[in-house]
């Protein structure tokens, strides 16, 4: 089988090395992917959506539909991990809580699921034999938050600079996995509860559908930003601008949700009771 | 030899991602372990962006971000340099591709998890004698 694989793996690379010889060199200005639809693209972007970033404004103007789709793809994989791994406790199978007392470093058993200590001297953690680390403890407390404020950075400055909607979102997502990961699965859990995250992902994919239909109803065609300025203060090159931040907007929370959901899911095979 | 030379120099990104194609097939057929394979996948996957990518680059170019003069929102058409940037279209592509192989190997390790607690293992061979078993 190994061999078999070899001989197809090489051959396969032969006939595709091979076929390099007719594509252009690399970097050439001229190749044909550079000559179709790219060079209206670079010339007419800032004319006609006022978006410096050509990126941005092709993902989500000249190529709306795609990312739209793009979109719900991501969706529908948060929902496929939550489908096939979710598993809701049935009343007798509770695992118990473990609880640190943090002056004396004794951990404490509860055989019930629902004990909810709020003190500062106890601290949550998992079953399987955890250490107290004050360090990595401090440093992701203090930089969580500055995690977010990039994200938040990255999404809505995506029309000016290198950013948008996806990165800004899955670094949002990172930032409470970090969470998840140097804390405990259930403290994540308790700031953005599972519930909020089926409700934001699908809230990011109905934004950008959204922002399509009201185009629609604006007498436009379907993700025809244009149309918005009937009902925004500004000319219809503005509002093709404005309609793709928004659009953004939707993929970043909905990129976001989803990927705490995989997370959350996969860590905890569906339990969400303890993560890695 | 010079031609080959330049053969060499103008397509030698190309050979090396079609290399790390060939290895994540490699991994795809041949491994036994699953997770095995979605890492050969994910390396296949990783190939093609670079390839994209590579396809979009330009000599001399910039990222796709129109430099526009100071204290101005507009540039006219004709004043950008299109040689001066490079092709944005593979980097749009790329750009979901990325989140969206994320998003779609969190699926296939949430399938290799079921897997797991169905037949409590990763091989492949093992998993098709439970198979015959049953």
């Amino acid at each position: 089988m190994k061999k078999l694989a070899l001989i197809v793996a090489i051959l396969c690379g032969a006939i595709l090395i091979y076929a390099t010889s007719e594509f252009p060199e690399w970097g050439d200005p001229n190749s044909p992917a550079s000559l179709h639809v790219s060079p209206h693209y670079i010339k007419y972007s800032v004319e006609e959506t006022e978006v410096p970033n050509i990126v941005t404004s092709v993902l989500a103007d000249y190529r709306g539909f795609d990312t739209m789709f793009e979109t719900t793809v991501i969706f529908c994989a948060g929902l496929t991990c939550f489908l096939l791994l979710r598993i809701f406790n049935e009343q007798g199978e509770e695992e118990g809580v473990y609880y640190r007392h943090l002056p004396t470093g004794v951990v404490i058993y509860f055989k019930r699921d629902d004990v909810d200590i709020r003190d500062e001297d106890f601290e949550l953690i998992d079953s399987k034999f955890v250490p107290y680390d004050l360090i990595i403890k401090t440093v992701s407390r203090v930089l969580i938050p500055f995690i977010q404020l990039y994200a938040l950075y990255v999404i809505a400055h995506g029309d000016f600079s290198p950013g948008g909607g996806f990165q800004g979102g899955v670094i949002l997502g990172a930032s409470i996995i970090l969470l998840a990961i140097t804390f405990n699965l259930k403290t994540a859990i308790a700031k953005i509860s599972e519930k909020t995250l089926g409700i934001l992902s699908a809230l990011g994919v109905f934004i950008y559908a959204g922002i399509g239909c009201l185009c629609l109803l604006l007498k436009g065609h379907f993700l025809d930003y244009g149309k918005l300025a009937e009902i925004l203060p500004v000319n219809p090159i503005k509002a093709r601008a404005l309609g793709m931040l928004g659009v953004e907007i939707g993929v970043g929370i909905a990129v976001m949700a989803v990927m705490i959901i995989i997370y959350i899911n996969i860590a905890s095979e569906g339990k969400h009771h303890e993560g890695l | 030899m010079e031609g080959l030379l330049r053969e060499i120099v103008g397509k030698y990104n190309y050979w090396l991602y079609i290399v790390l194609m060939m290895i994540g097939l490699y991994a795809m057929i041949a491994k036994n372990n699953l997770i095995k394979k979605l890492v050969g996948m994910n390396i296949f996957q990783t190939a093609i962006i670079l390839f994209y990518i590579s396809m979009g680059y330009k000599k001399g170019g910039t990222l796709p971000i129109i430099e526009l003069p100071p204290h101005h929102h507009e540039i006219p058409p004709d004043a950008i340099d299109i040689s001066k940037y490079i092709n944005p279209l593979p980097h749009v592509l790329m750009l979901t591709a990325i989140v969206v192989s994320v998003a779609t190997f969190g699926v296939a390790l949430a399938i290799a998890l079921k897997i797991y607690k169905e037949y409590n293992t990763l091989e492949e061979d093992e998993i098709r004698m439970r198979i015959r078993e049953r």
